[in-house]
């Protein structure tokens, strides 16, 4: 059985934390920036959002902190909500979330902590809507996602399916991925209160494998023995999520993933997400079942913060 | 040394008296500011009511919406139906197995059934949840053909096995205390260790029996961790017990760490915890009075 991290509930918190010895083995640059910079080196990063997003960071971590002895890497979980109120109270480095920051949100981070705020996405992301593997529905139209989803069309055989009730699974609100689902599939409209709302992706996935007549969403990476279908966007045929889809925005359910952190972060911050961003960073990103992001294009026009001098470009650590 | 246990006995109501005040000065918003009153105040959490025919559509909890809305009767509701469908496990199994025990269980096997029991009031209240998840939903499913595989009655059964200690120990106790003379009286006159058992020392430990359905009442009410993993966490205001449901406890667990201190949904939740104090406070004080009288009673009569 593949199980993550089976209905894990929010308040026990995911943590990776890989000891590894602070060996004093110097290294060019740590003997370069001298003792008090090293002592901050050794302080643990401490990132924080995403329930979608902790497989990614966590990959990621465990990589870096192999690559960088001396550094520690600490991803939690907790929803893209709480990683962001996290940054804005300043408890962690860096914030993980699968939807961009509003714009509220950024003036708090600039007045509670006194810097602006840079984004970084670094991965594509394609919502699925998953469906029991038995289930004899393939696709949907985004119009009948929004209508189950709001509770208008409640059983399976008005869309082609069994006799069955549709069993509605979602995620708690301090998600990203609801809040994502709500703003592009229910146009701000509200989810059906009958939609059970689960802490993360993976108890999702979990819940849907269990139950034959249900229906959940969640990010592609985490889909195992449920089946995601196909989506079709208004007045289009329906699409498959793969890279190819993702890439091309023929999937309408594809999202970018970002990370957040102060504008003069610590070196220790922009070490790590410069990291993410490299080659190496985002051949993990597709190891996870993430898409890594197209050169060029796809990061380009994504969102007004990508052009942060502090972290475009740098694509070698 | 008297002073020492004085001044510990102070400091655990000291502990209670604080926690109080704190929970209720973070309540304090919606009563007194009037961004936080726009949306979170007693009328929306108690009186408001959405248009629609059914009562899901018409008592929501929403509080994230665009258009936030705040009625507590889901989350009230979902509360007592897991509350019941435990103690309506956990009250007769438990004081069955108590009457078992004390009366007809030979020692050795008494040796084992009591600490096996008090055992699973040492089980973590997420593995209880856990092991309801993935196993107990899963059978009850099978069996009762459910269409809601998380339900009021899997939450409630699980819910019933962390109440089961607290209903089993307090009851022997009771059982046990029952003096002696009482059982050689009514064995001298005649009845069977059951008519015994059921008509003399069972009556003569109510007080003891009902304590232990006023504590079990408080920690069900108070209950966190089962019903967050095994209940199916949606807030509908439902009388089924096959629906899903969401507690009052659990809703704080699962949205505490996302709003904006200080916030509108943020007093929401610290009224909530202010409403559960002051339940499990008036269940506990009720219990106490209750049981206070019978023994006064029973002492009278005996």
């Amino acid at each position: 059985m593949d199980v993550h991290q089976p209905a894990n509930p929010k308040a026990v918190m995911i943590i990776l934390l890989s000891v590894l010895t602070l060996g004093g083995c110097g290294g060019e640059r740590q003997a370069a920036e001298g003792g008090a910079a090293a002592g901050e080196r050794a302080r643990p990063l401490t990132v924080k959002g995403s329930d979608t997003m902790v497989i990614l960071g966590q990959r990621i971590a465990e990589e870096y902190m192999k690559t960088n002895p001396g550094t520690v890497v600490q991803v939690n979980g907790g929803g893209s909500g709480t990683g962001i109120a996290a940054l804005i109270n300043g408890t962690v480095d860096l914030a993980q979330s699968s939807r961009a920051m509003s714009d509220e949100e950024k003036a708090s981070v600039r007045q509670n902590r006194g810097a602006a705020v840079v984004e970084t996405p670094v991965a594509l992301d394609s919502l699925a809507v998953f469906v029991h593997a038995s289930n004899p529905v393939r696709s949907l139209t985004m119009d009948q996602i929004k209508q189950i989803y709001q509770g208008r069309i409640t059983r399976w055989n008005q869309i082609g399916g069994p006799n069955e009730t549709i069993v509605l699974y979602g995620r708690e609100n301090s998600s990203g991925t609801y809040d994502y689902f709500r703003e592009h599939v229910l146009n701000e409209e509200d989810f059906a209160p009958r939609v059970q709302t689960l802490a993360g992706t993976a108890a999702v996935i979990n819940a849907v494998a269990r139950d034959r007549n249900s229906i959940g969403y969640g990010g592609i990476a985490y889909a195992s023995e449920v089946r995601p279908l196909e989506i079709a966007a208004e007045g289009k045929a329906a699409v498959a999520p793969s890279e190819q889809t993702v890439a091309d925005s023929t999937y309408p359910l594809a999202r970018h993933l970002y990370f957040y952190h102060l504008e003069g972060a610590p070196e220790r911050v922009t070490d790590f997400v410069e990291y993410t961003l490299s080659a190496e960073g985002q051949a993990l990103v597709a190891g996870v079942g993430y898409f890594p992001l197209t050169q060029g294009g796809a990061t380009g026009g994504a969102s007004e913060g990508v052009a942060s001098s502090e972290t475009s470009g740098a694509n070698a650590p | 040394m008297a002073s020492i246990f004085t001044l510990a006995g102070g400091v655990a109501i000291l502990f209670i008296f604080l926690i109080f005040l704190f929970t209720f000065k973070e309540a304090m918003p919606i009563f007194t500011n009037s961004i936080v009153r726009e949306t979170a105040n007693l009328e929306a959490f108690f009186v408001s009511a959405q248009p629609g025919d059914t009562l899901i559509d018409r008592y929501v909890w929403q509080p994230t919406s665009r258009n936030p809305k705040m009625s507590f009767w889901p989350l009230i509701l979902g509360t007592l139906k897991a509350t019941f469908v435990g103690l309506l496990f956990a009250c007769p199994v438990g004081v069955a197995a108590a009457l078992f025990t004390s009366e007809f269980a030979p020692p050795r096997i008494r040796e084992i059934v009591k600490p096996v029991i008090e055992l699973l009031a040492g089980i973590p209240s997420v593995v209880l949840g856990f092991f309801a998840l993935i196993v107990l939903a899963t059978w009850f499913q099978q069996l009762f053909g459910f269409t809601y595989r998380l339900n009021a009655w899997n939450a409630g059964v699980a819910l019933g096995f962390a109440l089961l200690p607290i209903i089993f120990t307090i009851c022997e106790d009771g059982l046990s205390a029952v003096p002696r003379s009482y059982r050689d009286a009514s064995l001298a006159l005649g009845s069977s260790r059951l008519q015994t058992a059921v008509k003399v020392v069972l009556p003569a430990a109510t007080p003891a029996i009902f304590a232990s359905f006023v504590l079990a009442f408080g920690r069900a009410i108070g209950e966190t961790m089962i019903l967050l993993m095994a209940g199916g966490n949606a807030a509908i205001t439902s009388l089924d017990l096959g629906d899903p449901l969401r507690t009052l406890s659990a809703t704080i667990a699962a949205e505490l760490g996302e709003v904006v201190f200080g916030g509108a949904h943020y007093s929401a939740l610290f009224f909530m915890g202010t409403l559960l104090f002051v339940i499990t406070f008036v269940s506990n004080s009720t219990g106490d009075f209750v049981i206070r009288k019978m023994k006064r009673r029973m002492q009278g009569e005996g």
